[in-house]
């Protein structure tokens, strides 16, 4: 059986197939799904405002799908990059604390620089235990996931808890002078976008143009093969890690001063493991995830949207996002499984 | 219940696996199937179990055509097959695997309890149902395996190498189980390459060689005769090329090294530089694990290997490579190549590893491209810089695998180094080896065909049974001799007085 379908074929109906079934949900749930698809559009990108809120969601997850393109090429299902981001959020709240009412820019390069530490050694812990205590990736990372929860609330209903509140739910909020510059009225930090752009090149020239890119990739398709043909299988292993690690710690960085500017108990907001979907949605190819990071960010914010206008639950935009991806894994498997097509 | 297999055919690609094979077994006997690895032996037992259709031939049981279209199906025509050791097993109870194949919806806990129970009676298995299946030995989860099957109406059992890894009263167990079964009625087909287990256990022996089936016996059976049928050829000595061997440059003292299956104890092996090592031996005799541990992919327990004169056992793989030793696997495509990149990515990964270029980070992909094309070009791989190592065939595996080899190679080792491969290949292949051992490379490979054994080694070392157990010089040695040796056999005196 030679028969395949064409590349836009596998690309459109997965689209097609999340529409269909999200229109039946929106049907049964008492509305219009062609006002509830426009509601979402508008409310991504109606205004400015809202464009800009779509681009401040976009950073968090293309630059955590980027990291999660480099633990895949090496077979590594990195669950655990929730955790790491958490962690990079922990990192970066240490470092205001530890040079408050320093000079704002010599602070916040060191909450990134901190956060992204944080984050790479909380990714290499999940690499280690793999390698050294036979710990599988996934459940390593997910109970890594937890620990940083609960370290987070710790912090805050404890040592970080802020003075005169008895609020447990945030540390203390950040001086104005340490937030990342936004452009006037609008919530987007230009420098941010700047972030997630280089972390993206940088990922995609290391995956196409180097040594290690390769190795990686040789290290997910077949490790004992690699490893006899020479490479150093274990230490690759743990620089994924520690790449990844630390592009989720940039994203917790960003989102304490950036977004929050506190350290608040669900920081990392679900973005790690939106930005493993997007990864599976994108082939694990560096060009397209950042694009899928955009759709995905838009539906997260249009998807607010939804309650004010048409007194629906936001969670919809969740449904289409979750489906969309269900049909994508399904039309590839049944294209490989009774159409013999590759990849 | 009689099975009667007819002209069976089986191709793989350009390997026909099953040639015209009509075997016929009667209820209450145990049939032996022997042959070398590679033989066709396996594909035969899987066609009669279901596992894939034969290209042609008919299946008969009890003188009913039937088509079995899957291992469910045939196990429930009454074919049961016992597989070698699956070693993964789930951290399932005894009585719980007991129940796999069961139809229906509910457990049936209790009766399965008790049928177990007195199935390991009638056999006088010791098996505790609520124990856990991993922590079973070979030989008792064979036993668990036996009790499933024939729990199940099994009326033909399939053992495929059940020898293997087991102990010898376990061994005795089994055979007095198989002979208990045949008395019921029971017809048991009994896959080996062990001549003395079909020896004293077979009433019926048919063997294959090649796909194809080249002889028959009745007990009692004689080794001898199925020596010859098994493995000898007609050999035609080539010239041979005279290389002046160089000082030792592979050193085992004394070594003891084990997996799962085998302890092979005292190793000790020198190797010259531009020696030629064959080993021969039945699969699953120790070659591999000899031949993982002197290219330093599996550590020894005691002993020493030492390489160039640096003691490189319990050393990091990378140091071996450094040495100039490596490794061609039997398995190319787990072992050796890495599906998914291309020829020219393996180039890469290789050439900035193992070659002088380590300093260099980034990939100039031109010039590799070119790089890999030139080596496409001289190792005659039908291929391209593009293509994915799985879309070549075996040969052109093989091929590209031999141009990753590093310049500076002092010691290659290979595991059926042309396994599978059309001649042109294997000429092809062996051409390119011997002018590395011109240049003082140390080989060593192991070859189920003894043809290849003999018209290349410069010594033969035959293992048995985890042993090493002669050491040949080639040119003193008949391939009957050597089929002896192999089969754990002493040669008959004539066979010694006239070679020697």
């Amino acid at each position: 059986m030679k028969r395949s379908f064409s590349p836009v074929a596998v690309g459109v109906a997965p689209v097609l197939l999340a529409l269909l079934v999200t229109s039946l949900i929106i049907i049964i749930a008492g509305a219009q799904p062609l006002e509830v698809f426009l509601a979402i559009i508008n409310g991504s990108f109606g205004t400015a405002i809202k464009i800009s809120d779509t681009f401040v969601v976009w950073v968090s997850l293309a630059i955590c799908s980027a990291g999660l393109l480099v633990t895949f090429r090496a077979g590594q299902w990195n669950i655990g990059v929730e955790g790491q981001i958490v962690l990079g959020a922990i990192g970066a709240v240490w470092a205001t604390r530890l040079f408050e009412g320093g000079a704002p820019a010599l602070v916040i390069s060191t909450m990134l620089l901190l956060g992204m530490i944080a984050g790479a050694l909380w990714g290499v812990l999940v690499g280690l235990l793999k390698i050294y205590g036979g710990v599988n990736e996934i459940f390593g990372g997910l109970g890594l996931n937890f620990v940083a929860t609960s370290m987070t609330i710790y912090l805050i209903s404890g040592p970080w808890k802020p003075e005169g509140t008895s609020s447990v739910s945030a540390s203390k909020l950040l001086p104005n002078e340490i937030w990342l510059p936004t452009l006037e009225g609008l919530r987007v930090s230009p420098v941010s976008i700047v972030l997630a752009l280089i972390v993206i090149v940088l990922v995609f020239l290391a995956l196409r143009g180097t040594i290690w890119g390769l190795e990686l990739k040789a290290v997910g398709q077949n490790d004992r093969s690699a490893f006899v043909l020479g490479v150093p299988t274990q230490r690759i292993l743990l620089s994924a890690y520690t790449v990844c690690g630390i592009c989720a710690g940039l994203v917790g960085a960003i989102l304490v001063a950036g977004v929050r500017h506190q350290l608040v108990v669900n920081i990392s907001a679900g973005y790690g493991f939106f930005s493993i979907l997007i990864v599976l949605l994108s082939g694990f190819t560096a060009v397209w995830s950042p694009l899928i990071a955009f759709f995905f960010a838009a539906l997260g914010i249009g998807g607010t949207a939804l309650r004010l206008g048409l007194d629906l639950d936001s969670s919809l935009s969740g449904v289409l996002q979750g489906v969309l991806v269900v049909s994508f894994e399904l039309v590839q498997g049944i294209r490989q499984k009774w159409f013999g097509g590759d990849n | 219940m009689k099975v009667t297999l007819s002209h069976i055919h089986k191709r793989f690609g350009a390997v026909h696996a099953n040639n015209d094979i009509s075997i016929n077994v009667e209820g209450g006997t145990i049939f032996g199937l022997l042959g070398e690895n590679g033989a066709g032996k396996s594909t035969l037992m899987k066609v009669l179990s279901g596992f894939f259709a034969a290209d042609s031939g008919e299946i008969k049981l009890n003188d009913q055509v039937v088509s079995l279209s899957s291992p469910a199906d045939a196990l429930e025509k009454g074919i049961g097959m016992l597989h070698q050791d699956p070693l993964d097993v789930p951290p399932m109870r005894l009585l719980e695997n007991f129940m796999m194949g069961v139809r229906g919806f509910l457990q049936p806990r209790r009766t399965a309890e008790s049928s177990f129970r007195e199935l390991c009676q009638a056999f006088d298995f010791d098996l505790d149902p609520h124990a856990f299946v991993h922590d079973l030995s070979v030989g008792e989860r064979q036993q668990l395996e036996i009790v499933r099957l024939l729990w199940l109406g099994v009326e033909t059992l399939i053992l495929d190498e059940p020898t293997t890894g087991i102990s010898a009263p376990q061994k005795e167990k089994l055979f007095a189980t198989l002979h208990q079964l045949a008395a019921d009625g029971k017809s048991i087909i009994f896959v080996s390459h062990k001549l003395e287990d079909v020896e004293v256990l077979c009433s019926e022996v048919a063997v294959l060689r090649q796909g194809v089936l080249v002889g028959q016996q009745n007990a009692p059976i004689d080794p001898a005769g199925l020596v010859k049928m098994m493995f000898v050829q007609e050999v035609n000595l080539e010239e041979r090329l005279n290389v002046d061997l160089g000082s030792t440059f592979l050193q085992v003292q004394d070594a003891t090294m084990s997996d799962l299956r085998l302890k092979m104890e005292g190793v000790t092996l020198d190797v010259k530089a531009g020696e030629v090592i064959g080993l021969a031996g039945l699969e699953g005799s120790g070659q591999q694990l000899l031949m993982q541990a002197c290219a330093g992919l599996h550590r020894i327990d005691k002993g020493a290997i030492v390489v160039g004169g640096q003691t490189l056992s319990g050393r990091p793989y990378q140091e071996w490579l450094n040495a100039g030793v490596a490794f061609m696997p039997a398995d190319r495509m787990a072992e050796g190549l890495v599906p998914g990149l291309s020829i020219a990515e393996h180039h890469v990964l290789t050439r900035y590893r193992r070659d002088q270029e380590q300093d260099k980070k980034t990939i100039d992909w031109p010039l590799f491209r070119k790089h890999s094309q030139e080596k496409i070009t001289e190792f005659n791989i039908k291929g391209f810089v593009d293509s994915t190592v799985e879309s070549l065939s075996g040969g052109n595996q093989q091929r590209a695998l031999l141009s990753l080899l590093p310049k500076k190679l002092r010691l290659l080792i290979m595991e059926h180094p042309t396994r599978g491969l059309d001649i042109e290949s294997v000429l092809y292949i062996w051409g390119k080896l011997l002018k590395r051992r011109q240049d003082g490379t140390a080989i060593i490979f192991s070859s189920a065909d003894l043809d290849e054994v003999f018209q290349y080694s410069d010594r033969i070392v035959v293992c048995f049974g985890g042993q090493i157990t002669a050491v040949l010089n080639t040119s003193e040695t008949s391939v009957e001799q050597l089929g002896y040796l192999i089969a754990g056999k002493q040669p008959p005196a004539d066979l010694r007085e006239e070679n020697v």
